[in-house]
């Protein structure tokens, strides 16, 4: 439980120095969101108050923009757990010829910058002449959620010994029932936790979006927008720290729900 | 066992037929992503080879290579470069913060604290990425914290002479290279201390036992066994830092001085102009060159410490 | 009356690789049958295809007669005990025994009162509440069975199942599930590569080589009258004489196998086979002691009592004399060149 006693102190300092690095920007938001000043940015803080939480909430523009982005994310995350476990089960026990091509691509709409995700849409939609609106958006997010749902559940299956599915088959069980019956209680908190991911990703998302969106703003674009309004700061703060609990609470349940398997090597984004 | 539920003879039927039960799993996501992503990529880099009309501000479907032609213009290949350094300055900053950190999780922490400071590194990956860009501008921001610390310390002068620097400097914090490449660092960091942190697991504690038999000191095994065994996870992680940096339109925007980066520049094509054929061989441009790190960085091993 | 399992020239192939090659044979209802042979022979192939984890390449398999070559694992009167147990985790000890009767559609009071019973018959009545990772291996090991008896299947696979269990437990699950089989009339099929635990369980053996079937038969005709020089040399111990050193003695051209047990130490009384060589190794197991002499036909392992008193010189190095009754020269099929 303890760091061990041998540490040289350079590196203690240095690591404990870049985790101090890393919360800091976090802990400010909150801090200023609390802020009495308008002019919320001066450090440090001149007052404590709650007031421009109710402030926000009365803002409609920011409700607006709440409802449009749990929208988004809800629909992607359904379309993403479907499409993620299909993938899974094809690919997680079986060989075939262009398996390792086909598991690339799975790869590519996280590995390629948003940016290029957001001209390729774009263009697409201009092409197919589609009007950006909540389907574009929609279906930008699916894309890269679905690598996310993927992840979670193709590590847990391929830690299911293939004997279960044996033996629920040998038991009188078709692939149908043997899959409610035996696989899916075992997949059930990797497929939660990657729903979970997969709704955190798309709420925060914001490169993608702005080239999918219409007029339309989800939160993310929101904030966006309120970085050129100083005077909006204090009700600008408040959101973001809305923000960052609403993306980051779901990211530690999730965490915390596969924390038994946790793959280090492979669960970024 | 004779009477057979229509679900059943299905099954049944897909027993023998590995390829097509095959299919049918991958077929809907495989449709998903050939379409809708690949075919956007396609339908992207052939757009790209339209042209544009200056004076109307029309897109003209017909095919011409102006826009690569125009991509090696000098302030078009500037941008490039411009972004393509900061890119490299990045990773670099990444992978000399991340390791002593990874490290020292790793190998120095155990039990609860471990899983602790694995997740405390974790999080910060998931706030919302906008919301740290912002934290950022107030932070840099003139009276902000930075600002504050620097007094506070007497570390004014300091601060200012870094300022005065070329090309790292500028007129203030949030409009110097050096404020945006912090920000750039500190939101890019946790994608690189995963890799790192991964591949310094992996390496067996009996060879460090090993080396320690055969007599080495402990900076020389650092630098013989570890370094060289960790690498792939400095590639793996690189690869991010390289990437999102190379795509990245809005910390550009929000902290340092004036200058297009690929990312602002297919931004602006995109909205204000309404070039979107440039915009798209913008594009491109990543894409090559991630495309041409991916190769380089798995020759070093990183697609295995992903 | 059909045989309970037969297999008609089956073959299951892996690419250029032929996990199980030509392999026929039947197997009697109510029989306890074992299929022995060393990692890599094919038998787990086999079990796999006659449960239907695997559908052959070539051939047909026929449970009770009909054929079932074709037909997935959940539309064939078998059930399996696997190695690994594979227990539901999700599940409680007395819902993995019941997950059959549930996907027959048998009422909830009748499948937990039939499970109940199906435990108590195992030795674990009252355990059904538990989880299957609080149960030790053994206590694993005994709801797979029950978990596969319950359903009353026509045959039973075993792959395996005592493997994971250390000796003294092994025996003793030799002894329970040998008499459960009679009890209970059942077909068994047993996979394993225990020579010792196929001849003391079994009615008749499968001796399993490289995907082929060298010999069936009850487990004394194989030990006393092995047909294969690997048979000879995979169940029991046997000294192997290739066939032109045994010619001087039998005559024909054909390897033979000769039992430690059967060489005599000592000068021949009447004129059977016989030869000398030197003593070059004792190794002491307990009732038996095993000799090794250098010969002039090889290397022979002999037993001997291990009582001292009046036995043989046992020092390394002494000239012995050997000698062993015709009949327990055992001719073997000429070895196929590799």
């Amino acid at each position: 439980m303890r760091s061990s006693p041998r540490t040289p102190w350079a590196l203690r300092l240095a690591a404990w120095f870049g985790l101090a690095f890393l919360y800091v920007p976090i802990l400010l938001v909150g801090v200023y969101a609390f802020n009495t000043e308008e002019s919320a940015f001066t450090f440090p803080p001149k007052g404590f108050t709650t007031r421009w939480f109710s402030a926000a909430l009365e803002r409609g523009d920011v409700l607006d923009a709440l409802w449009l982005s749990a929208q988004v994310a809800a629909g992607a995350t359904l379309a993403a757990v479907l499409l993620g476990t299909l993938a899974a089960l094809a690919l997680a026990r079986r060989e075939f010829r262009g398996k390792d091509i086909i598991a690339m691509s799975f790869i590519l709409p996280i590995a390629l910058p948003g940016i290029v995700t957001g001209i390729a849409l774009h263009s697409a939609f201009r092409l197919a002449d589609i009007s950006p609106g909540f389907w574009t958006i929609a279906m930008g997010h699916t894309t890269f959620c679905i690598v996310v749902v993927y992840n979670n559940v193709v590590a847990r299956l391929r830690r299911l010994p293939p004997s279960l599915v044996e033996a629920a088959m040998d038991l009188g069980a078709d692939q149908f029932r043997a899959f409610r019956s035996v696989v899916l209680p075992q997949l059930g908190t990797a497929l939660l936790a990657g729903a979970i991911l997969a709704f955190g990703l798309s709420f925060d998302e914001i490169i993608v979006t702005t080239f999918t969106a219409g007029h339309e703003r989800t939160l993310p674009i929101w904030l966006l927008n309120q970085l050129g309004r100083p005077r909006d700061v204090p009700v600008t703060n408040v959101v973001a720290l809305g923000v960052m609990a609403l993306t980051a609470l779901p990211i530690l349940a999730s965490f915390w729900l596969t924390r038994s398997s946790h793959d280090v090597g492979g669960s970024g984004k | 066992m004779q009477h057979r539920p229509p679900l059943a003879r299905i099954a049944a039927g897909l027993y023998r037929r590995h390829q097509l039960a095959l299919w049918l799993l991958l077929g809907p996501p495989m449709l998903w992503l050939g379409v809708v992503y690949l075919g956007s990529l396609l339908s992207m880099v052939w757009q790209s080879a339209y042209g544009f009309d200056d004076f109307s501000m029309q897109v003209v479907p017909e095919l011409t290579l102006a826009n690569y032609r125009a991509l090696l213009d000098g302030s078009n290949l500037d941008i490039v470069l411009r972004t393509l350094g900061m890119a490299v300055a990045v990773t670099l900053g990444c992978a000399a913060l991340a390791f002593p950190i990874a490290y020292y999780i790793a190998r120095h922490t155990s039990g609860t604290l471990k899983s602790a400071l694995y997740a405390s590194v974790m999080l910060p990956m998931w706030v919302s990425y906008i919301v740290k860009a912002y934290a950022w501008t107030l932070i840099l921001a003139q009276g902000g914290l930075v600002y504050w610390a620097s007094d506070a310390l007497g570390l004014r002068g300091a601060l200012e002479a870094l300022l005065e620097l070329p090309v790292i400097g500028g007129s203030s914090l949030s409009t110097s290279n050096l404020g945006r490449w912090f920000v750039f660092v500190y939101v890019w960091l946790p994608y690189m201390i995963l890799p790192v942190y991964a591949a310094i697991e992996r390496v067996p504690e009996n060879l460090l036992q090993a080396s320690a038999d055969l007599g080495a000191r402990p900076a020389q095994t650092f630098r013989s066994v570890i370094l060289p065994l960790t690498f792939p996870g400095v590639a793996a992680g690189s690869i991010f830092t390289f990437s999102l940096t190379l795509g990245d339109y809005i910390i550009p925007q929000l902290i340092g001085p004036s200058g297009y980066y690929v990312g602002t520049m297919v931004n602006t094509l995109h909205g204000s102009v309404g070039n979107l054929p440039m915009a798209a061989a913008f594009t491109v441009v990543p894409i090559v060159i991630i495309g041409l790190y991916l190769a380089l960085a798995r020759r070093f091993g990183a697609f295995d410490a992903l | 009356m059909s045989a309970a399992i037969e297999l008609q020239d089956v073959t299951r192939s892996f690419g250029a690789v032929d996990a199980v090659s030509g392999v026929s044979f039947a197997v009697a209802d109510g029989e306890f049958f074992s299929m022995l042979g060393p990692s890599g022979s094919g038998k787990t192939t086999c079990l796999r295809l006659i449960a239907g984890f695997d559908l052959p390449t070539r051939g047909h398999i026929l449970l009770s007669g009909a054929d079932a070559s074709s037909l997935p694992p959940y539309e064939r009167d078998v059930n399996t005990v696997f190695q690994d147990y594979a227990l539901f985790p999700h599940l409680s000890v007395l819902e993995n025994v019941a997950y059959g009767l549930r996907m027959r559609g048998v009422a909830a009071a009748d499948r937990a009162k039939r499970s109940e019973a199906a435990l108590e018959q195992v030795a674990l009545g009252g355990m059904g509440g538990r989880r299957p990772s609080q149960l030790s291996g053994g206590q694993r090991q005994r709801v797979a069975l029950a978990r596969a008896l319950v359903n009353q299947p026509r045959v039973l696979l075993l792959d395996e199942p005592l493997g994971a269990l250390d000796l003294k437990l092994r025996e003793q699950m030799q002894v329970e599930l040998k008499s459960l089989q009679r009890q209970l009339g059942i077909t068994f099929v047993y996979v394993t590569h225990d020579q010792s635990e196929a001849l003391s369980m079994s009615d008749r053996v499968a001796v399993f080589n490289r995907g082929r079937i060298e010999q069936v038969a009850p487990p004394r005709v194989l030990y006393a009258a092995p047909r294969t020089v690997f048979v000879a040399g995979f169940v029991g111990t046997a000294n192997i004489v290739t066939a032109e050193r045994a010619k001087r003695w039998t005559g024909r051209d054909r390897p033979v196998a000769i039992r430690p047990e059967h060489i005599r130490v000592g000068a021949p009384p009447g004129d059977q086979p016989s030869t000398s060589g030197t003593l070059v190794d004792v190794l002491f197991q307990g009732p038996v002691s095993r000799l090794a002499v250098d010969t002039e036909v090889g290397t022979l392992s002999v037993s001997v009592g291990s009582h001292a008193g009046d036995g043989p010189s046992t020092e390394l190095g002494a000239t012995l004399q050997l000698y062993w009754p015709r009949e327990a020269m055992v001719e073997l099929e000429p070895t196929e060149p590799v």
